[in-house]
């Protein structure tokens, strides 16, 4: 199988942290705001460079959403930045009245998603918002893998109009997409080519997702490997494909599996292409404090949870 | 607008399209559309500098966001007769296929309308992003915002509150219909929210109070007196006490219709009170 290098682990908020301030050197347009959260979110640099450009609210979302959708009124593009919980859930109707019904060209950049958190808790580790970002019709949403696609994907929706949920993580993880890899909004990467599974992985899960196909080959088993880092829209001819190959499916996100990625690719198969389907996610459950590790081997979202998924899901097949 | 007479007309004719358009579907808020058809229009036909069509980013024009989306009726009744749309389309209120939405939107590509509410407690928020940007493009025009006093009752709005004197928003006037009714009953009934003034000047704004709020000449002599504030510092807010459903004698001193529409004969003796003048749509 191919092989892919860890570069070095390095958090996917400062991908986002050096993406927007890379935008900020070139886009005049692009603002920013953040909930009292500018050392979590990595926003410091874009402040010092920015500073006329940068809107802190303090410990007030609601009104970043509003202010942010007012913003694009006069042609700036603001990102927001605060937790991914702060970021959907607490501010779910400012976001679906103030920027997705008003259509409004607004980021809403989302870090510490997910179980890998950790320590902080249930109260702080949204496994949610995918569901509640995709279900907003005109939302686009965006979950990249390790620091570099999250850099490049910041840099990108600064060019897409409209709304946009872009969901990042906070525990340094590996980094092994390439450093100039273009991102694509919308379109699925193939990481590795294989005929007897296709494990399709979001987020964190896409290194995990590589790690278990690499287990899997010693095994005797063909993976291959899909990085969905748009979930909506969803690349559904690269899910089409790939399942029409090698005949079933295991989803792989840090969410869960109510309303997530794999509700989404589940949807797209039983509409064009029915077959079997296992899901790595967590189960209609709300977390715990514990490392990030810990959780995610509690939990089942690492790499022997996809290997056992796939296995299972071949037998079904 | 050249003179008193003209502008009465002009609201005597709000007046009447707000009826017609809530009686024709049997739904809609009459009575705060009614009590701020004197300030939306003095608002637009006096006051704010506006561009001829219309455009979202609005640079170089004042702009305004009305935060208590439920009185689209006086809102649409404004807008159309200021030019931002036909007229016609008044009689597709709330109807299927229409722009014209029970609350208004941008979805729909209405002219005039720059976001969508009905969703209580957003709107100053969005007009404090609005009012930040044209600093940022060095556009001294103002940004106007409409407020329910009920509606104050949502927690977002003293968000926006704080954070408006903090960072010196001085190009925003938001205005609050302090009528003491909500769909409940009275704001002091349902949730009193004491005096507002003394709230607006802790929290670091200047404060203007227009006791006769359904007075042309007041609503004037306000909104002069506001603008000349502006750009000093602090943002401003104007209290503007007025009478829910004014100008229709049986919908007046009560919260009672706030959100019910007249039956045929009722619209009938409130067209009475309101003789045409500029032309029913």
């Amino acid at each position: 199988m191919k092989k892919y290098t860890d570069t070095g682990k390095k958090d996917t908020r400062s991908g986002f942290g050096a993406g927007l301030t890379e935008l900020g050197k070139t886009n005049p347009n692009v603002v920013a705001l953040c909930a009292d959260l500018v050392g979590s979110l990595k926003m410091q640099d874009f402040i010092d460079e920015n500073p006329e450009r940068f809107f802190q609210v303090g410990i007030a979302e609601a009104n970043m959403m509003g202010i942010a959708a007012g913003l694009t009124i006069g042609g700036k593009i603001p990102f927001t930045g605060t937790f991914a919980n702060f970021s959907t859930g607490r501010v779910y109707d400012q976001i679906r009245q103030s920027i997705a019904y008003s259509d409004k060209n607004v980021k809403i950049c989302a870090s510490h998603a997910g179980l890998t958190l950790g320590e902080d808790g249930a109260t702080h580790q949204i496994l949610e918002d995918i569901g509640l970002m995709k279900m907003l019709p005109g939302m686009t949403v965006i979950n990249p893998c390790d620091y570099n696609q999250t850099k490049a994907a910041t840099i990108s929706i600064a060019e897409h109009h409209g709304p946009v949920y872009l969901r990042f993580g906070r525990p340094k993880v590996a980094n092994f997409t390439p450093e100039d890899q273009k991102f694509e909004i919308g379109k699925a990467l193939l990481l590795n080519e294989g005929k007897d599974v296709t494990i399709i992985a979001t987020g964190h899960l896409v290194w995990e997702a590589l790690q278990a196909a690499e287990q899997l080959e010693e095994k005797g088993i063909s993976a291959e490997v899909i990085n969905i880092h748009t979930i909506k829209p969803l690349d559904e001819a690269a899910i089409l494909a790939s399942v029409g190959k090698t005949g079933c499916v295991v989803t792989a996100e840090e969410h869960n599996f109510l309303g997530g990625l794999g509700e989404s690719v589940a949807r797209t198969l039983v509409q064009n292409h029915p077959a079997p389907q296992e899901f790595v996610a967590t189960m209609d459950t709300f977390g715990e404090s514990g490392t990030p590790e810990q959780l995610m081997e509690k939990y089942g979202l690492n790499a022997a949870a996809i290997v056992k998924a796939s296995e299972k899901v071949i037998k079904r097949k | 607008m050249s003179n008193t007479q003209q502008l009465e007309d002009f609201i005597t004719q709000v007046r009447r399209d707000i009826v017609r358009q809530v009686h024709k579907v049997n739904s809609g808020h009459p009575g705060g559309s009614l009590g701020c058809a004197e300030f939306i229009s003095v608002l637009y036909q006096e006051v704010m500098e506006r561009k001829e069509g219309f455009d979202m980013d609005g640079v170089g024009e004042d702009l305004f966001f009305l935060s208590n989306g439920h009185i689209s009726p006086v809102f649409y009744s404004v807008l159309a007769r200021s030019g931002y749309f036909p007229v016609e389309e008044l009689s597709t209120f709330r109807l299927i296929d229409s722009r014209l939405q029970g609350h208004p939107t941008t979805h729909e590509g209405l002219p005039g309308v720059r976001v969508a509410s009905g969703s209580l407690g957003q709107g100053m928020s969005v007009a404090l992003g609005a009012a930040q940007a044209k600093k940022l493009n060095g556009d001294d025009h103002l940004v106007y915002t409409l407020h329910g006093d009920g509606e104050l009752q949502e927690g977002q709005n003293w968000e926006a509150i704080m954070y408006a004197a903090a960072k010196k928003v001085d190009n925003l006037i938001a205005t609050v219909d302090r009528n003491f009714q909500q769909i409940d009953g009275c704001t002091d009934d349902v949730l009193p929210m004491g005096d507002l003034k003394v709230k607006f000047e802790a929290f670091g704004w200047d404060v203007i109070e227009i006791e006769k709020g359904n007075s042309i000449a007041k609503i004037l002599e306000g909104l002069k007196e506001a603008k000349s504030r502006t750009g000093q510092g602090k943002p401003v807010c104007i209290l503007l006490n007025t009478e829910m459903g004014y100008g229709v004698d049986f919908m007046m001193g009560s919260h009672k219709w706030h959100g019910v529409a007249p039956n045929d004969e009722q619209l009938k003796e409130a067209l009475a009170q309101n003789p045409e003048t500029l032309g029913d749509y």
